[in-house]
């Protein structure tokens, strides 16, 4: 069932969310490690919210999302709850304060089942570089989930929650979302607020949510969005009921398919999953053309710049000095901070690091970190040519359905051009999705929809329209139905 | 040999902008707490929080670049710099680098020869304020307290336009006498809101290309600032003279020994790698509402000292001290409107006796144990003749000690001046009496005994005698 399934239930009085929490915890329970998808399971906290919500339910009150169990990705901070970014460097940390999005879903009456596993600091697309060990994806489980949100999609994907948030720094929700067979929904950049979302790349960060629908998709994300006066960079925009939202009529929608994204590199299943999909858009009565992005191509060595420069900035708070991981013994101030630093981060986080290091250092910053942020200026620039001509734009999510864990790990890379169709979202603050369209050889592959600036209810509804006629997105992983 | 030397300065002056709260959370700013209270989750730099601006920090930097006659940025950039220190929690100082919110303003300065010099304002930005490390607490440890760190700073950079320690001074006096009219700084600098880096070289007289500089940090007293610019300034032409060359270097003074020494070179100086925090948008100031700050602006200190000299008629100087400070500026006006008039006379007790009083207790003129109102009390019984300008010493001195009014002090203890011109005739006809001999020398040309009798007769009086009417007196008798 959906987490708008599960809500309407609870509201029916046929299950309490005592229940339902128990139901999933058990299920976290006898997953056991097989899937690895949780760093810390909060079973207390959970029925201890879940029996709020049941009084609030009885009496009458609450709303559709009152004592719907959920999970967070490790990377928000969760009052008197370890928050480790699943990181060495943060593997003691209990977060004194709540991120703004636990406030926000905790207010709309969540359950909160635990902490999800994450690539470390977000950095990944495969979830292989935590702390705690890679996670598994549920429809083979020697397989990555994709990253750096893999655990929240794992989790999800394998039923242990009707839902989970994740962040998207990169295609951090997308393309995991794609890989596990979820609906996955970055909002515009500034929807929601990053206050308490421990920061990767403060400029491209947007968190978001992972889940089984777009009506759930909608559901959580509108709890989720708004204006936080703690984060300069969100926006003070009213937040539409996405809800209510869903039902638009999808015919007459222009679809620009983005012809960048379907050349060299695209898996011919994956294409062809994706088409498909295309093809069900214009059954609906959507109208396709064609669309050019000429700096969309340059995404990802843009990328590859700008989010380590931010990235070493933001990092050096963890230092060994006022919380996180110390080394032993440290002889001095230089020995304090290279060995708390050298031993409390993993070789991604250290590589992104260095790499950020060097494009902010003097003689290189123009040519690296200015030039990065000419070629961002442009990619934005195409998608709003593009958008003065559609209503959305499409194309895959990732260019090939779940690889192997261990296959790329060592290939960096390879590794980042996974990301090639989900970052230029992120460097143009748009709102994108990915939904299910498909399988390849039993995985599960999807397709992106970007939206213009806050268009989210438009990127909802579309998709909304496509799950009614289709049956991708209710797909579980043979092993978990 | 000095002189076939000039001497380069520029200031940074750091000023602390005098705000409740930080800049970027909402702690306090309090000078004095227990290590670490007044530190938040975003001042100790945890994991996720984030920065917001503080707005009233805005409206001061704004305003000292209206004040300083400079371009107020429409839109300016807060950046981060780099670098790793066990005060600077996040890793990273918020500061404004290319962007900074005032550029190209200016202020004069008067020169020892009286004459003025403007001094360019290359550009004040805003920034945060680290914590501090305390090595001396702990033994073998270090402590950090945190109390400071997002205190905002105003930092204020000249140009190279100073060419000697004095300079340097009469600039970084004005840009303290500013911040403090705008009341944007206490201008404490025992407690370091108000400090100043210097960077200081020496050419060759003529010469149009700089030489090689070094930067003297953290000098947190005007005359520490003129200590360490001219033992730099003697210590680089040493070097030049002897055949050496500068090395670029950071250098700090150590007012104990009274020299500077070595910090940091040019090599090892840190590579800040300033980039735009992603954190913060741009700050984008209306036209309108800056143009709106200027009617915020008191009277400056410039156009107060103008006025004193246009409308009082006080000497430059004068009106220069008094402006110096705008509360003395206040006591001095409102003394003036108690009396009615008689500037210089006013002007001449609040910096002359009035001032010694206050220096010699260590107050300001704010906490002045003789108020405004009593002041003029004390002027007004000089202007009527009751009291000698040397007996309103002793009065100024009585209602200082006592908290009293010149009236009371007076009557207490009989210093009303002795006016009557029968009295005053009377004892110097007794003064003449006792003293034949040196009557009949100044009656046989000794001029100069004229003021053996003044003193006599003052003597006679206890002091209380008109001295003008005394001189009268005095020559129309002994003339017989």
């Amino acid at each position: 069932m959906t987490a708008a399934e599960l809500g309407r239930a609870l509201r029916r009085r046929e299950v309490s969310s005592l229940e339902l929490t128990d139901h999933f915890l058990a299920r976290i329970e006898d997953s056991g490690t097989r899937l690895n998808a949780f760093v810390t399971v909060t079973a207390e906290r959970a029925r201890e919210d879940a029996r709020r919500a049941d009084a609030e339910i009885a009496a009458g009150q609450g709303g559709p999302l009152t004592g719907v169990p959920i999970a967070h990705k490790d990377i928000f901070c969760t009052a008197g709850i370890l928050t480790t970014c699943s990181s060495r460097m943060l593997a003691n940390f209990t977060s004194p304060y709540d991120a703004t999005v636990v406030e926000k879903l905790t207010a709309a009456g969540t359950v909160l089942l635990g902490k999800t596993n994450m690539d470390e600091f977000a950095m990944g697309s495969s979830n292989e570089t935590s702390y705690f060990g890679p996670v598994r994806n549920p429809w083979d489980e020697s397989r990555v989930p994709g990253g750096s949100s893999g655990g929240s999609a794992a989790a999800v994907a394998a039923g242990l929650a009707p839902a989970a948030t994740g962040t998207d720094t990169g295609g951090s929700i997308r393309q995991p979302a794609a890989l596990t067979g979820l609906t996955g929904i970055k909002p515009t950049y500034g929807r929601v607020s990053r206050y308490g979302m421990i920061a990767f790349a403060s400029s491209l960060d947007q968190a978001g949510v992972l889940a089984r629908s777009a009506e759930d998709a909608a559901l959580l994300l509108a709890a989720m969005s708004g204006f936080d006066p703690r984060d300069s960079t969100s926006v003070e925009q009213p937040v539409p009921d996405y809800h209510a939202g869903l039902e638009a009529p999808l015919a007459g929608l222009r679809i620009g398919v983005i012809r960048e994204f379907f050349g060299e590199g695209l898996e011919a299943g994956t294409g062809a999953a994706v088409t498909g999909a295309l093809d069900q858009f214009k059954r609906l009565g959507a109208e396709v053309v064609e669309v050019s992005l000429p700096a969309l191509p340059l995404s990802v060595p843009t990328y590859y710049v700008v989010a380590p420069a931010e990235c070493s900035s933001n990092l050096s708070r963890f230092d060994g000095i006022r919380f996180g991981y110390r080394c032993e013994s440290p002889r001095d101030l230089y020995d304090l901070y290279t060995r708390s630093r050298g031993e409390g981060f993993g070789d991604e986080v250290k590589r992104r690091i260095m790499t950020g290091t060097y494009v902010l250092s003097a003689g290189y910053y123009d040519a690296y970190y200015l030039k990065a942020q000419k070629v961002r200026s442009l990619i934005a620039a195409d998608f709003q040519r593009a958008f003065e001509s559609v209503d959305l734009l499409f194309g895959p999510t990732a260019p090939t359905p779940a690889f192997g864990i261990g296959e790329k790990v060592d290939d960096p890379v390879t590794m980042y051009l996974n990301d090639i169709y989900t970052i230029g979202a992120n460097l143009a603050g748009l709102p994108a999705l990915s939904a299910p369209c498909g399988l390849v050889d039993g995985l599960p592959v999807g397709f992106q929809l970007i939206g213009p600036q806050f268009s989210e209810s438009r990127l909802l509804s579309a998709t909304h329209a496509y799950q009614r006629e289709t049956d991708w997105h209710r797909r579980l992983p043979p092993a978990w139905a | 040999m000095s002189n076939e030397w000039e001497v380069v300065i520029g200031l940074e002056i750091h000023a602390q902008l005098a705000t409740r709260s930080k800049i970027f959370s909402g702690s306090s700013t309090a000078f004095g707490a227990a290590p670490n209270v007044q530190a938040n989750l975003v001042d100790l730099g945890y994991p996720g929080v984030l920065p917001v601006l503080n707005a009233e920090a805005v409206r001061m930097a704004a305003r000292f670049g209206l004040a300083i006659g400079a371009r107020v940025s429409h839109r300016s950039v807060f950046a981060r710099k780099n670098y790793f220190y066990p005060d600077l929690p996040k890793g990273y100082q918020i500061s404004q680098y290319e962007l900074p919110i005032v550029q190209d303003g200016r202020v004069e300065i008067v020169l020892d020869d009286g004459s003025a010099k403007v001094i360019g304002v290359t550009r004040a930005h805003l920034e945060e304020d680290a914590g501090k490390s305390l090595h001396e607490e702990l033994p073998g440890q270090s402590g950090i307290d945190l109390n400071r760190a997002g205190t905002p700073l105003l930092e204020i950079v000249s140009e190279p336009d100073l060419r000697s320690a004095r300079e340097a001074i009469a600039y970084m006096k004005k840009i303290h006498t500013l911040v403090r009219y705008l009341e944007i700084c206490d201008g404490n600098m025992q407690e370091g809101s108000f400090r100043c880096d210097a960077n200081v070289s020496v050419r060759g007289l003529g010469r149009r290309e700089f030489g090689t500089r070094c930067e003297i940090k953290n000098l947190n007293s005007f005359r520490f600032v003129e200590k360490a610019i001219n033992h730099e300034v003697a210590r680089q032409i040493d070097v030049l003279e002897g055949g050496g060359s500068i090395v670029q270097e950071t250098r700090l003074y150590d007012p104990g020994r009274d020299e500077t020494r070595s910090m940091r070179s040019k090599e090892e100086a840190n590579d800040y790698r300033y980039f735009p925090d992603p954190d913060l948008l741009p700050l984008v100031l209306d036209a309108d509402w800056i143009e709106s700050l200027r009617t915020t602006l008191p009277e400056l200190p410039d156009a107060k000292a103008a006025r004193l000299v246009a409308e009082h008629g006080l000497p430059a100087y004068d009106a220069g001290v008094l402006s110096a400070s705008r509360e003395l500026a206040d006591y001095y006006e409102a003394v003036i409107g108690l009396v009615g008039g008689q500037p210089k006379l006013v002007a001449n007790w609040v910096m002359g006796d009035l001032s010694a009083l206050l220096n010699r207790d260590g107050l300001d003129i704010q906490a002045s144990r003789v108020d405004t109102q009593r002041l003029a009390g004390l002027i007004a019984r000089i202007v009527d003749g009751t009291l000698s300008g040397k007996l309103a010493k002793e009065v100024l001195e009585t209602m200082w000690d006592e908290g009293s009014e010149a009236d009371a002090v007076i009557e207490a203890k009989g210093l009303r001046q002795i006016t009557d011109t029968a009295a005053i005739e009377a004892v110097i006809r007794k003064v003449m009496e006792d003293n034949p001999g040196q009557l009949a020398d100044y009656r046989g040309g000794k001029d100069k005994l004229f003021g053996f009798f003044v003193g006599q007769v003052m003597k006679a009086t206890g002091g209380k005698a008109n001295p003008g009417q005394v001189n009268e007196l005095l020559k129309t008798l002994l003339a017989g």
